[in-house]
Parts: structure tokens; sequence; C-alpha cells
């Protein structure tokens, strides 16, 4: 129903929900514009962020190590899946390398799931997020601004990274140029190791930083994947502004249209997607002659 | 073929003719090798039971929303043939047609997942049938996998019987003659569970509601407005939110924001998990009483009893039953030790859903499907886990007892399992609806 106060809400809500799938997306079309590779397994990275860091606070019990725990052990996850995995496609059309990462994300959350099993599991926000705060006439959970704020933290850190150091500066123009990148003699491989290390350290990230919201089953990868891709769309691909204001944009969609028929919120996503594709199909800040 | 187009030539044409004709007739001269019904071949019968051992395929959700109470589901139903093949007590307790094996017949089964999709339940299916030559389907926690096993049973005419099923649309306008369903849904759910909360509630509250948005959820949403209605209850909201939304703070800010009293969760699976947890952070449960309509199998285990106490619910069963029915408490006892913990009703509706059709076979005394679909109309009587249930023959229903529980909270819980209190046993016959009420057409028997 469409009232002003719910109206209120529901931008306030698209805000939180569209920050953190833009860091998700971020981690996307970083691999996607380094590399070249549609990750169809950064959904499954972002399962098993929580999952890892679901596991360090049963051990510890702190929240801070859960979260660095998460996003540590996917920098590693990434890494060895790069170099095991994905440095042997690069060379290889997109179909092998779609199903190359379709086939390790199965692998993965199977793995999950044959450890944990597939009953929820339960993160419990930090005590100093913990319940409800009234923010006028709207009450909305302390933790979803934690989020917020979490993850503009993030993306703002992930941006001094790229914008403001020599690895960023080596990973843009790889994003622009792999080959030209490759002939300044800088080592491609370590580069892209380290790309996939960070793109998948933020699907990990926001895995674990999201369980408290979500909870963790080893399938919450599976519809997030599908948002993601849709943001890195709309956005552009390889694009980090892009993948922010996508996933901004997507967040506001998928909460106000809810407001008008919350059975067609996924819809209009992807009509949004659809116009973008028909109208300037490399995205909002894409690059025309990406090639 | 290629350069001077050949007319057709007399002689070619009556060899064509002729060939059809004798392919057409071989089904009807063919196998009548003088088997007991000397009926004509029907979906896998007679090659499916002409062995030793008969062949159930099984689709269960392994992965997705529903992976929990799939995994619950395949315990029963494995159970279930252990049961069959060793010729338990507990069988005949429920029904002493029941002897070891069915027919005398050992009961093998494979599994596959169906992802709770339709298209993926039946492509599985069709292999169990083309490879194994399956004399029962079975499987479902998705309503619209049932659906859509109902239809392809019925075309392949080889019996099926729900798994999990809550729609009013499985034996309701998407009933089948090969189908069956031994459990609860919609319209029994909520006839059930209305009374008891008016009665706690009390009458003229707004109610919210939380809908998965296919068959189950519209359904079950439509009959506990329906029977609401009549006590004043009216809908402020009904958030439709699709199968294994991830978040669903947009609709659980609608709600927060709508003014209603009860909040009823249709959501089910892990989407009722979620959208339970995220309605305790929004604040909502603190000032909305929430309803589960159909109870989800683990769910007071997933969220906790603080957000499960002094909830109520419907359901099949719950294994304090084991007190009042000398049945159920062989069930909960047996299951127990096979597999550690305490069976939900998933387990349940699988294991009486075998006992049923085995019971019906027997009676039958054959395989030949429309025989053992005329011994399900029969209408015998089980010793079900709640009480006595029968099928209807109408619309090949079971008619059951539906279990209406309240969650404890934490400090009343006796032991570790001890989530929920049975409140009522409200018998079959007054809560179903008349037989051809949801426009369910059975179809032909071959």
């Amino acid at each position: 129903m469409i009232t002003w106060p719910n109206f209120l809400s529901q931008l306030f809500n698209g805000l939180a929900s569209g920050a953190l799938l833009a860091l998700i997306s971020s981690g996307l079309t970083i691999i996607y514009g380094t590399l070249g590779v549609l990750n169809l397994a950064h959904g499954a990275m972002f399962m098993l962020g929580g999952y890892a860091g679901w596991l360090a606070f049963q051990a510890t019990g702190s929240y801070v190590i859960a979260v660095l725990a998460g996003a540590l052990f996917l920098v590693a996850v990434g890494a060895l899946i790069e170099l095991v995995v994905i440095r042997r496609f690069y060379d290889r059309p997109p179909e092998d390398q779609i199903l190359v990462t379709f086939g390790l994300a199965i692998v993965l959350v199977e793995i999950v799931r044959l450890g944990f099993g597939s009953l929820t599991k339960t993160v419990p926000p930090p005590s100093w997020a913990a319940g409800v705060t009234r923010m006028g006439f709207m009450i909305y959970p302390t933790y979803r601004i934690a989020v917020l704020a979490i993850a503009a933290v993030a993306l703002g850190l992930l941006y001094i990274v790229l914008y403001r150091t020599r690895l960023g500066m080596i990973v843009r123009a790889g994003i622009d140029d792999s080959g030209m990148v490759g002939m300044l003699g800088i080592n491609v491989h370590r580069v892209f190791m380290l790309v996939f290390g960070i793109g998948a350290m933020a699907a990990g990230f926001a895995g674990i930083v999201n369980a408290p919201v979500v909870s963790l089953t080893p399938d919450i990868g599976e519809s997030i994947l599908v948002q993601t891709f849709v943001v890195v769309v709309i956005g552009g691909v390889g694009s980090f502004p892009g993948a922010i204001l996508g996933g901004l944009i997507a967040g506001e969609i998928l909460s106000l249209t809810s407001m008008v028929d919350p059975a067609y919120s996924q819809v209009m996503l992807f009509v949004v997607m659809t116009l973008v594709l028909l109208l300037r199909p490399q995205g909002l800040f894409g690059l025309k002659s990406r090639a | 073929m290629f350069g001077n187009t050949r007319a057709p030539n007399r002689r070619d044409m009556l060899k064509t003719v002729a060939a059809l004709a004798t392919a057409a007739a071989v089904p009807a001269i063919g196998l009548r090798t003088g088997r007991a019904a000397d009926e004509p071949p029907i979906g896998t019968w007679p090659a499916g039971s002409a062995g030793d051992s008969v062949f159930i395929g099984i689709t269960v959700p392994r992965t997705g929303t529903y992976a929990a109470q799939g995994e619950d589901e395949l315990k029963g139903y494995t159970l279930a043939v252990e049961h069959l093949n060793e010729g338990h007590p507990l069988m005949q307790a429920i029904s002493p047609h029941i002897k070891k094996g069915v027919l005398g017949k050992t009961v093998k089964f494979g599994v596959a997942d169906s992802e709770a999709k339709p298209n993926t339940a039946v492509q599985e299916q069709s292999r169990f049938i083309s490879e194994s030559k399956a004399i029962l389907l079975t499987g479902s926690t998705s309503s619209a996998v049932a659906v859509a096993l109902n239809k392809f049973a019925q075309r392949q005419k080889v019996l099926y019987v729900t798994g999990i099923s809550g729609s009013n649309d499985t034996t309701g306008k998407d009933c089948v003659r090969y189908g069956f369903r031994q459990c609860f849904y919609g319209q029994t759910a909520a006839a059930a569970l209305a009374p008891v909360l008016v009665k706690t509630l009390g009458k003229n509250k707004k109610a919210a509601y939380l809908t998965p948005d296919y068959t189950y959820g519209h359904t079950v949403q439509k009959s506990m407005q329906e029977y609401m209605k009549a006590d004043g209850w009216t809908t402020v909201t009904n958030q439709v939110a699709p199968l294994g939304a991830p978040d669903y703070s947009s609709y659980l800010l609608n709600i927060s924001n709508s003014g209603a009293d009860v909040l009823l969760n249709i959501n089910w699976g892990h989407d009722a998990v979620l959208s339970t947890q995220q309605a305790k952070q929004f604040g909502i449960l603190a000032k909305m009483q929430l309803v589960i309509p159909y109870q989800v199998p683990f769910i007071a285990k997933e969220v906790g009893p603080d957000v499960t106490g002094g909830v109520y619910a419907a359901t099949d069963f719950w294994w304090t039953l084991a007190d009042k029915f000398p049945v159920a408490k062989m069930f909960v006892e047996t299951f127990e030790k096979k597999y550690g913990y305490k069976p939900e009703w998933g387990a349940e509706n699988a294991y009486m859903s075998f006992a049923m059709w085995a019971d019906a076979v027997e009676r039958a005394g054959s395989f030949y499907p429309p025989a053992v679909i005329k011994a399900f109309e029969a209408g015998q009587k089980l010793q079900g886990m709640a009480g006595e249930e029968y099928m209807r023959g109408a619309d090949h229903q079971m008619v059951r007892p539906v279990v209406i529980v309240r969650g404890k909270h934490k400090a009343d819980m006796k032991s570790p399992d001890d989530y929920w209190e049975v409140v009522e046993i409200v018998p079959g016959e007054g809560i179903m609806q008349k037989p051809d009420e949801f426009g369910c057409k059975l179809g032909p028997y071959t």
C-alpha cells in the first residue's frame, strides 16, 4: 500500500539492501572486467563467507573475528580457485568458462551441505547493533543500518584500493586492456590471482556481514547470484561506480515496487535490466569500447 | 527422391497401410499372456511387477528452500520401505492387510533431487519409469511439484502418492484418477485452525498475510481468509513473495505499516525460517501475534522457542501424539532409533503414504493400476498416527484428523525436542470441503 510513511521506509530499506548488493556486485564486476570471466560461483562465495564466519563465531563468539575470518577465507579460496581452475580457462570460449564456474558453484554448495546439512544456521548480530531503532515513524532493525554503514565503508576501502594504489591502477588498466598490461612487464598472472581473490573477498565479506540478516543455508547464494548479474548489467561491466549505482538502483526497485505489488518486484528488476540492455547495452557506466 | 517426383504408387501405399495397421493392432494382439487380470498392459504394468521386486521413484528436494524438509520426508520413505520389506508390526498395526513385502515382492526405490521444481521432478520420474519401470511415483514438498506429478502420473498411467502438498488444488481442480494425497491441506488446516484462533485471539481482528507466490500459498491464504471472515477478521494486506526470496524486508515493512493485529505466515521451509526471523528483527512479532497455518518441520528448532512460543499452527503430526496413539508411539520409537531424532510431520506423511499404498495393493491382490485405484477408493479405514483415516473416493483425499499445536515457551519445554503442545485433534469429516467444491474431476481409469 502506498502511504507516505511506507514510502519513506521502503526508500531507506532499498538503500540498505542496495548497498549490500553493490558490495557483492563490485566483486563480480571487477572479476568480469579484469579477467573477462563470468564467475557463476560468485553466489557460492557469498555463501562460503557466511559459513566461514559462522564457524569463526562458534569458536570465538566475536562478530569482528567472524567478519575477518569470512573475508580472509574467501581471499584464500578465491586465489586458490584462480590458480587451479580459472587460469586454465582464459583462452577458452566463454561457454567453457561459464560451465566451469557453474560447476564450481555446485561443488562448493554441496560440500557445504555435506558438512553442515540443510538446516539454517544463524549468526546473531553483535550486541552493539542488536534490536530496533526508532527513526521517526519507522521501526527499523538496527543491524541493517549497521550493514549500510559497513557496506559503505567497505566500498570506500575498495575505492581507495582501486583508485589510489598502484595495484588498483594495474587492475583498472587490466580491465581496459590486459594484453597491454602484460606487455608492460607486469606479472599479470599474479595480478589476476589477486583480483579474483579481492572479488571473492567482497562476496565473502558481504556473506558474513549479511548473515545476521538472512541466516545461512547452502542455497543462499543462488538468488543473490542472479541479482548480482542484473546489477552488473545495469551498472556496466567492469565499472566500480556502475556496480554501486546499479546496486542502489536494484535495491530501490525491489523495495519500492513491493509497495505496489509485492509479487512483481522481482519482475520489475528484470524489466529495468531489459530496458538498459535495449537502450544502453553497455550499462550506465560501461565503456562502449569494451571488447 | 531428387529430381522426378514420384506419384504415390498403389503398391507402396498398400504396403504402408498394411504396416501401419499391423503396428496399430500389435498392442491388441500382442501381450495377452494369460495374466491374472487378463488386461492389456498399462503404464508400467505388468512389466514393473513381473520380477520379484517392484520399484518406487522418489523425487524430493535435496537442494533449495525445502531441502531440510525434503530430507526428513525421504527418511520417512526409507523407513517405510524397510518396514514393508521385513513385515514390521508397525505396518501391520496401520493395516492388517500388509504383510512381508508387497504381494510378496521386495520394494526397491530410487531417489532424485527435484529441487522443488516441477520440470525437474517430472524429468526424474520419467527416468524412473523408463529405466526402472517404477510402479509407484512419490515425493513432493512443493505443491507445484505435486500438481505436475499428478498430471504426469495420469498421462503415464502410473500411480502417484503425493509427499507434502498443502495446496487445495492437488485434490481439487488438479486432481487425477492416478494421484492420492494423505496429508492435510489448506482447506482442512483453515477449517480446523480458525475456530481455535477465534477462541484464543478474539473476533474482528486485522490480519496480515505473508504468502509464497504459488498454488500452495494462494490456496491456503484464500482458505484461511474465508474461514476467518465469518468472525469479522479482515485482511489488511497480503504480501506475496517469490519462493526462495533472500530478503523479506520490503514485504515486512509493508506489514509493519499495515496496522495488523495478527501475522499469518504461510511461507514454508527455509522461507518460513527467514521471514519469521526477519519479522522478529523488524519488531513485528512484538506487536503482532504470529500464526503458522501450515506447520513447517524444524521451524521451532531453527527460529527458536522464544519466537514459536505461543504460536498456533495446524499440522499432520507431532511426536507427542505417541502418548495417545500406539501407532504414533511405534513410529516415533522406530524412527528415533534409526535416525537419532524425533520425526516431523513430513516423515510421518511419507510413511503413511507408503502404508496406504501397500494396503491398497494387498486388497486389490494385484499391481494392476485400475485395481489398486479401486481398492483405494473403497475407503478402507487405516489406523493413522492421530486416529483413524480413510481415503475419500470422490477426490482421492485422505479423510484424516488435523492436529492443532501451540508452541511452547522455553521455560515449559521438558526435553530438547519439546517444541509444540498438542491442543486439539480435529476430526477429518467435519473440516473437508464437499468433493466437487474445488472443481475436482477425476480422469479415466485407463
